[in-house]
């Protein structure tokens, strides 16, 4: 699905990522942990071909994110659900639209529109705000509706970048909730965190593999965890 | 996106497709008043090129038929000399007809210069011979040598010497008003291109997101270029018929004005200014389609 070999990402002469080497399996589930500046950032980047390693190779969908054309990685992207960590949106946009914005640009509005969207708005506690417009949410409103953005075409792959940075526990783990049922329906799960209580939870319902970035390099946490 | 699924796409429109892209922005009223002012502009060079082309039709076609010839002869031996003229280019092939101007038609010829009551008879004023040509028209350096031979004081004008100019001005200014159009649509490719550069590079957050959410270039991109080919296109409509009307209130040409025509459209060259808001906003569908690819191939 998602196959990382040897892979390197550096600027400016220096190095951020060396020989990182990793499978995210269908139906797995993984945390990335790591100091802030360590890298999380820059490894879910590659992972949806948002940045080109610099070297080694990053397979998306058994195909080199390298050799992909600009139209190949969109539609790879419509099949993975990613929650970024500043929470992009479209500030024009009411949220109920920001949310649908996956299955609009895929072309898949309407009647199936209609019907996730209520559902997932109810889900994540934002029906209420459908007619918000973004710069009206709080910063876990819109940590909330990222999420919901991510998930709303049922993508193979979710991959969230520190998804719950600004909300609250409670909050935190129904998001968690949302991510682990979305694994036990075979969803393959990336999420780039330094909530360790948030892995610790994770670890008691779902078989979590936890991956270290230490020295720009990847390592298996371990059991402290 | 093939040219022709995109003009297609621009009419069928999407929705949802164009509220993506903001609608706030200087590039908006930019385009439209560009759009306009151009279009305004071409109008006035589209007629200046149709008025120039009649101009010249017409100088072309009829100075080409009609020549003259002027007698200088003393008094006694004019009446002679006229009619040898006459009997000479009566046996000329290519001559329809030749006649003797008369002396009130002179005089009416010389009035604007001289004034009225010219006394013509005390001056020696040349008498004028109007010759008409076939289709086919006749040898002038053949006439010339009979006339020499026939009538000395006889020399034929053909008019080629100044009608020559004078068509390949109009013709000059007819290429001009030609030339004015594809400036003035360049002009508008330019301006479209910039205002969608402009709109693209304070769009570049909703493009970010949109290629994150798994937007393709082309969705992308037809946003923009439907949104400025219909500004253009509206714009360019505007400008298009106050130009119009613009041109149907110029007074017509008068009488007084002789060889001039009237700036404007005669006939069916009323359709042609119809043209110019399709062209703009053709233009403004390629422009904006380069810019946006561009623009957007510049991003991750």
């Amino acid at each position: 699905m998602i196959e990382l070999q040897d892979a390197a990402y550096g600027y400016g002469g220096g190095s951020l990522l060396s020989d990182i080497n990793l499978r995210l399996a269908p139906g797995s589930f993984h945390f990335l942990t790591g100091p802030s500046g360590a890298g999380k950032t820059t490894f879910l980047k590659l992972c949806y071909a948002d940045l080109q390693a610099t070297s080694g190779r990053v397979t998306l969908f058994d195909q080199d994110t390298s050799e992909m054309s600009r139209d190949e990685i969109a539609h790879a992207r419509q099949r993975m659900g990613v929650v970024h960590q500043d929470c992009e949106f479209l500030d024009h946009l009411p949220l109920s639209e920001n949310i649908a914005l996956p299955l609009t640009v895929a072309g898949r509005g309407g009647v199936e529109q209609d019907g996730n969207l209520s559902e997932l708005m109810g889900w994540v506690g934002l029906s209420a705000r459908a007619n918000a417009l973004p710069p009206e949410l709080s910063g876990g409103e819109r940590q909330r509706a990222a999420l919901a953005r991510a998930v709303i075409t049922d993508p193979d792959v979710i991959l969230a970048d520190e998804p719950t940075g600004n909300i609250d526990w409670e909050m935190s783990l129904r998001l968690l909730q949302l991510l682990v049922e979305l694994n036990r329906m075979g969803k393959t799960v990336l999420i780039a965190t330094h909530d360790l209580a948030l892995i610790r939870a994770a670890k008691a319902q779902v078989s979590a593999r936890v991956l270290r970035i230490a020295s720009g390099r990847l390592q298996l946490a371990g059991a402290d965890l | 996106m093939s040219a022709l699924s995109g003009l297609l796409d621009i009419l069928k429109g999407d929705a949802q497709a164009d509220r993506v892209v903001p609608r706030r922005g200087h590039s908006v009223r930019l385009t439209l008043f560009t759009s306009g002012a151009m279009a305004f502009l071409a109008v006035f060079a589209l007629a200046l090129s149709l008025a120039s082309g009649r101009l010249a039709d017409r100088w072309s076609e009829a100075l080409a038929r009609s020549s003259t010839i002027r007698i200088s002869a003393p008094a006694a031996q004019m009446e002679a000399q006229i009619w040898a003229v006459l009997e000479v280019l009566e046996q000329t092939p290519g001559v329809a007809s030749a006649r003797a101007l008369t002396e009130q038609e002179q005089r009416d010829l010389l009035e604007p210069w001289f004034g009225p009551d010219l006394p013509l008879e005390d001056l020696p004023v040349p008498r004028l011979v109007e010759v008409i040509e076939t289709a086919e028209g006749y040898d002038p350096d053949g006439l010339r040598l009979r006339l020499a031979a026939e009538a000395p004081g006889a020399v034929l004008d053909d008019h080629t010497r100044w009608r020559r100019p004078l068509v390949r001005a109009a013709e000059r200014l007819r290429s001009l008003g030609w030339i004015s159009m594809a400036l003035i649509l360049g002009s508008v490719a330019a301006m479209v291109t910039l205002a969608a550069q402009s709109a693209l590079a304070a769009n570049v957050k909703v493009i970010r997101v949109l290629r994150l959410v798994g937007a393709r270039d082309h969705y992308i991109a037809r946003a923009f270029v439907r949104r400025f080919t219909l500004r253009a296109l509206t714009g360019a409509t505007v400008g298009t018929a106050l130009g119009m009307i613009a041109i149907a209130l110029l007074p017509s040409a008068q009488e007084e004005g002789g060889f001039l025509t009237g700036l404007g459209f005669a006939g069916l060259h009323w359709l042609w200014p119809l043209t110019v808001p399709i062209l703009s906003a053709i233009t403004a569908f390629w422009a904006t389609r380069a810019a946006a690819f561009k623009t957007l191939r510049s991003l991750p």
